[in-house]
């Protein structure tokens, strides 16, 4: 009865250019790789060609960095390098708007998603690092921790600007110098970044940016001039650069995947508790490796629950990202569509109950309807492995030891979420459950002074925080 | 408590059971899920960040204008001022006759006569506060001789208060009988029974105020007298929608929704219809089941309606003052 | 062509984000070190003090509850502003303490850089100075770091612009709110500073500044029931016994100092951050 009528942002303050080069030694400079299209993986059309970075590139940028930590950015006092920082804080502020259309465009993620909490959380990461660079000694790790030298980083492609921020942000505040790999599906904002670094005049070398593939990413994290190596995206793919790693010295963090468990207990809020396990499996289409991809519903309120939770699901709009009121966004590309996909159907073949959103998709481009599967026990696939998509299996539990056991009954072990009226529930499940991150009565809240991070094979180390200094100290 | 009234004929078993005593309510109310203040906060921010353009939009300037329970409650009322007010209800813009009316005017017990004869033929309802409102604070006696007073000079619909200081202290079997006993003094009037959410301060109260005034009868709940701080607010009322759309899952029947007070202007009603249109459904986007408790609204609104067919801003001088 | 006469600025006090007289009507001459006049400030009164602790009581809550975050950024736009009018408080610098252009300079960036470096704790404070502690037994306790209220400051009389800052910056980074009593004979460049805040989000009240004689003024902040903490740095010494007994009277949490002046230069530590905070300690059983 009531359509609202498209709203959609306007695409040009994107500023989107027909070709992007890479940034090494403080220049853009063309790379001798085979350059490569980045699309909108809502319309699959092609917004702009990247180049990429060859062997001879990765040399160039890591002894640039090198060169501008030997001689510049490893000798400078705290105080000036935390001037750098905040105005690099303070410009991806002034061109919020800016960066946000294109993270929706490259990513497919929607632009309330972009503006609301991908841009302002990547600008205060860097907001919140300045203000360490001169207050090392008070971190907890000695009275005048040293940086590392210079940093390799390789990000993912679902938060490409946050992932870029989590990074750098904190390898320069230490003092390091940076070359990072962004994801090959979505170079364009963190080429962006360095514009706004090079305006910001940050001494050349200081920070480099390298678009490719996995083959640069490999490049870059073995080349002997790295000290320090930090790598978030799969599980298979961290375990390859750890063995890869394997002897070198180099320092390593790693930041990987999972399968978390978003547990409801009888007593929760439940209004609240739907939107928690509706944000925490929709938001981002689910490209989050903190994803609540399990929910855990006691048997209890186990039918009452999911009955609130179709309802929700179905009011959820997916389609245009830059549609202002859409809520769902496009799967960032062909490959992960099909192997959500595939995984879902494996769901269906081993007995789960599907149910899917009656929403209406766009005819074009990369999408999923919003999809959750009832009836799932631990030893289905749809209960184990990464999906990344907007999929949830739903399995119940009758008490909190049993909630705890099918939590914790897993490999990963990067996020949880507990809903519960009782306090003292949400503390002794909280020392229960083997992960990194607890969200408690809430789910996907991210700050640059909470530490970020799993346990197990969701990776080691920390992001965010005074904990997560310690990746770019020699401590 | 009084034994159950006709409020809980026909109530499913769980429901009618929870008004056998005060006891019963207590423990039903009390049962039910609390409410996450933050969680509710956002998800009442979240759904305030849709955009509604073009026809969307003027589709919702009309229907907001429909569902304007249009007041005034002022000590210095007069007949004159009750006149204009239901020449603007009949008729909200003088140069644009095709403009939706009001649903109905909201006046003191005193001025419904007069606003009886003003609306008469029209389709504009008249809704009379009761109940010793705004505070609510006197005997039932004089309360009910309010409300019958109200009925008899014609008023259409009965906005009463519950004694918040009865809710407060937990005497909810008292609220539930003042509740039911209003209710049956209105007759064919229908009731909205007037939360003050302001002074229940917190969602879960809101929450079980609101399943109170259902279990008791009530056709609509409302937020506010207006005279109170906080008013109307989202959040509040998303646990209201949420209240109705539940009741409604459990026993098939439709209450109404009301925010009153602190709506000005066009952008807030219209995040107020977002917010029915996602959280309660379509059933509720037409005034048998939202109104909004409002007076410069109006104008705010008719401007804006201007602006979407004339395609340039309005002014206040294009549109009457009362 | 006669040169251009300037207009020349009128200094008041700094109070709940306006810019008052002196309720008293007084003023007095504020010269540079050479005797030469500069300007009048207000003389501030013993009601303007009452006034400002008012304000500052009143703008506590909405300071106190910003996120540490908007704290930190509220603060480093006030750097920004500062830097804007560099020039400026060079000038005035110079004039009001009798230095060289280039000292001037020096101390300017002094300024700006240390105001830097405390809008950077704000939001790391909580976890320097917070705790969770392992208690022996079935329970989760915290400790946090609470702001105290409104702390009433003698500003140093000295170190008119880089002293000012440091003992300033400390106060509200930690969600504090501020009574400012300036130096007595360097009264300029706190009034100049109260012109970036009044221009930058500070909300009125976070900051007050009141200009006068400071053996006047000073007993009554010390003594002010609604005052919490006292910072003594530009107590004179021989009031400072009288000072800390009068903040006695409603246990104040009282910052001393020597009496001689420090150097500014020196790159602080956390003791003036520590100084104006309640630490809460929270505890909550853990159980299924």
């Amino acid at each position: 009865m009531w359509e609202y009528a498209p709203a959609p942002e306007s695409r040009d303050i994107a500023n989107l250019k027909p070709s992007y080069r890479l940034f090494v030694d403080g220049e853009f400079v063309e790379g001798a790789g085979e350059p490569l299209k980045t699309i909108n993986p809502a319309t699959e059309e092609v917004l702009a060609e990247v180049s990429t970075a060859d062997k001879n590139d990765v040399d160039r940028a890591v002894k640039a960095a090198r060169r501008a930590y030997d001689r510049v950015w490893g000798k400078m006092p705290g105080a000036e390098r935390a001037k750098y920082i905040y105005r690099i804080a303070r410009m991806m502020a002034e061109r919020s708007r800016e960066l946000a259309v294109l993270e929706s465009l490259d990513n497919g993620k929607p632009i309330k998603e972009a503006r609301d909490v991908d841009i302002p959380t990547a600008s205060a990461h860097f907001f919140y690092h300045a203000g360490w660079a001169d207050k090392l000694g008070y971190a907890g790790l000695g009275p005048d921790p040293k940086p590392l030298g210079v940093a390799g980083q390789v990000i993912p492609w679902n938060f490409p600007l946050l992932m870029a921020a989590w990074k750098i942000a904190p390898a320069l505040a230490c003092g390091n110098t940076v070359v990072l790999k962004p994801a090959e599906t979505t170079p364009l904002t963190a080429l962006v970044l360095a514009e706004i670094i090079q305006q910001a005049e940050l001494p050349p070398g200081v920070v480099n940016i390298l678009p490719g593939a996995g083959d640069v990413g490999a490049e870059l994290t073995n080349h002997a001039g790295v000290d320090k190596v930090a790598f978030t995206g799969s599980t298979d793919v961290g375990k390859l650069i750890q063995r890869s790693l394997a002897g070198s010295g180099k320092k390593l963090t790693l930041e990987l995947g999972g399968k978390a468990a978003n547990v409801v207990f009888d007593d929760a809020p439940l209004d609240q508790a739907v939107e928690g396990i509706v944000n925490g499996i929709f938001f981002n289409q689910g490209h989050v490796c903190c994803a609540g991809s399990r929910l855990l519903v006691q048997e209890s309120v186990a039918d009452e629950f999911l009955e609130k939770l179709h309802a929700r699901i179905t009011t959820l709009r997916i389609g245009d990202p830059l549609d202002k009121n859409t809520d769902v966004g496009a799967i960032n590309s062909r490959e992960q569509l099909t192997r959500i996909t595939e995984l879902v159907a494996t769901g269906e073949e081993e007995g789960a109950e599907k149910w899917v959103s009656p929403c209406p998709l766009p005819d074009k481009g990369f999408f999923f309807a919003p999809t959750v599967f009832a009836g799932v026990s631990q030893a289905m696939r749809i209960a184990r492995e990464e999906i990344f998509g907007p999929v949830l299996s739903v399995l119940t539990f009758r008490t909190p030891d049993e909630a705890v056991a099918k939590a914790n009954n897993t490999p990963y072990g990067l996020s949880a979420g507990i809903w519960t009226d009782k306090g003292s529930r949400i503390l002794w499940m909280a020392n229960q459950l083997r992960a990194g991150v607890v969200w408690a009565n809430t789910f996907n809240r991210f700050d640059p002074t909470a530490p970020f991070g799993g346990y197990q094979e969701s990776g080691f180390g920390r992001e965010g925080g005074r904990a997560g200094l310690e990746a770019y100290l020699d401590v | 408590m009084a034994a159950p009234s006709t409020a809980s004929v026909g109530l499913p078993p769980a429901l009618a059971d929870a008004t056998r005593d005060e006891t019963s309510l207590r423990r039903f109310l009390h049962g039910l899920p609390g409410v996450d203040q933050v969680g509710v906060e956002q998800r009442a921010a979240g759904l305030a960040t849709r955009s509604i353009k073009k026809a969307s939009k003027l589709w919702a300037i009309d229907t907001a204008i429909s569902m304007i329970d249009l007041t005034t409650l002022e000590g210095a009322d007069t007949a004159g001022k009750v006149r204009s007010l239901c020449a603007k209800a009949r008729r909200p813009d003088p140069d644009r006759p095709e403009a939706p009316r009001v649903a109905a005017v909201c006046v003191y017990p005193d001025m419904v006569a007069i606003a009886r004869t003003e609306t008469a033929g029209t389709g504009v309802g008249v809704a009379s506060v009761a109940t010793a409102f705004p505070a609510g604070r006197s005997s039932m006696r004089v309360k009910l001789a309010d409300t019958e007073q109200a009925v008899a000079d014609g008023a259409t619909e009965i906005d009463m208060v519950i004694d918040r200081g009865a809710f407060l202290s937990g005497h909810y079997g008292r609220v539930f009988d003042e509740i039911a006993t209003i209710k049956q003094a209105c007759g064919d009037a229908h009731l909205k029974v007037i939360l003050e959410t302001g002074e229940l301060v917190t969602y879960d109260n809101v929450r079980r105020a609101s399943w109170l005034a259902m279990l008791a009868g009530g056709d609509f709940i409302k937020t506010s007298t207006g005279k109170v701080s906080p008013a109307a607010t989202l959040p509040v009322t998303h646990v209201m929608l949420q209240a109705v759309c539940d009741w409604h899952t459990q026993t098939g029947d439709h209450i109404g929704v009301k925010p009153a007070g602190g709506i000005r202007n066009t952008k807030d009603a219209i995040r107020y219809l977002v917010a029915v249109h996602e959280v309660a459904g379509e059933a509720w986007l037409n005034n048998k089941l939202f109104r909004f408790g409002a007076s410069s609204l109006l104008n705010d609104l008719l401007m804006q309606r201007r602006a979407q067919l004339e395609g340039h801003y309005s002014g206040p001088d294009y549109v009457a003052c009362e | 062509m006669s040169e251009r006469l300037s207009v020349a600025k009128t200094y008041k006090l700094y109070i709940g984000g306006a810019f008052p007289r002196s309720e008293s009507g007084r003023s007095y001459p504020v010269r540079d070190n050479k005797g030469g006049f500069l300007a009048n400030a207000a003389h501030g009164s013993r009601k303007d003090i009452r006034e400002a602790v008012v304000a500052a009581r009143k703008a506590f809550a909405g300071w106190s509850g910003a996120t540490a975050y908007n704290r930190g950024q509220v603060l480093y736009r006030v750097a920004e502003l500062l830097e804007g009018r560099r020039e400026q408080f060079i000038a005035e610098t110079a004039a009001s303490e009798g230095s060289n252009a280039k000292k001037a300079q020096s101390i300017v960036d002094a300024a700006i850089d240390r105001w830097v470096w405390y809008a950077g704790w704000s939001d790391k404070v909580a976890t320097v100075l917070g705790a969770s502690n392992p208690v022996a037994g079935p329970y989760f306790s915290f400790s946090v770091p609470e702001p105290t209220g409104v702390v009433g400051v003698l500003a140093p009389q000295s170190s008119s612009l880089l002293g000012l800052v440091s003992v300033l910056a400390p106060v509200i980074a930690t969600g504090n709110t501020a009574v400012v009593v300036t130096s007595q004979d360097r009264p300029l460049p706190a009034i100049t500073l109260s012109e970036v805040l009044a221009t930058s989000d500070v909300p009125g009240g976070v900051v007050n500044i009141v200009t006068g004689r400071t053996a006047e003024l000073a007993p009554w902040l010390a003594s002010h029931a609604d005052v919490n903490a006292l910072d003594l740095a530009g107590a004179p010494a021989a009031m400072r016994a009288e000072l800390e007994a009068a903040a006695a009277g409603t246990v104040k949490r009282v910052l001393r100092s020597k009496a001689a002046e420090p150097d500014w230069t020196t790159p602080p530590d956390l003791s003036r951050l520590r100084s104006f905070l309640e630490t809460k300690t929270v505890w909550h059983p853990t159980g299924v």
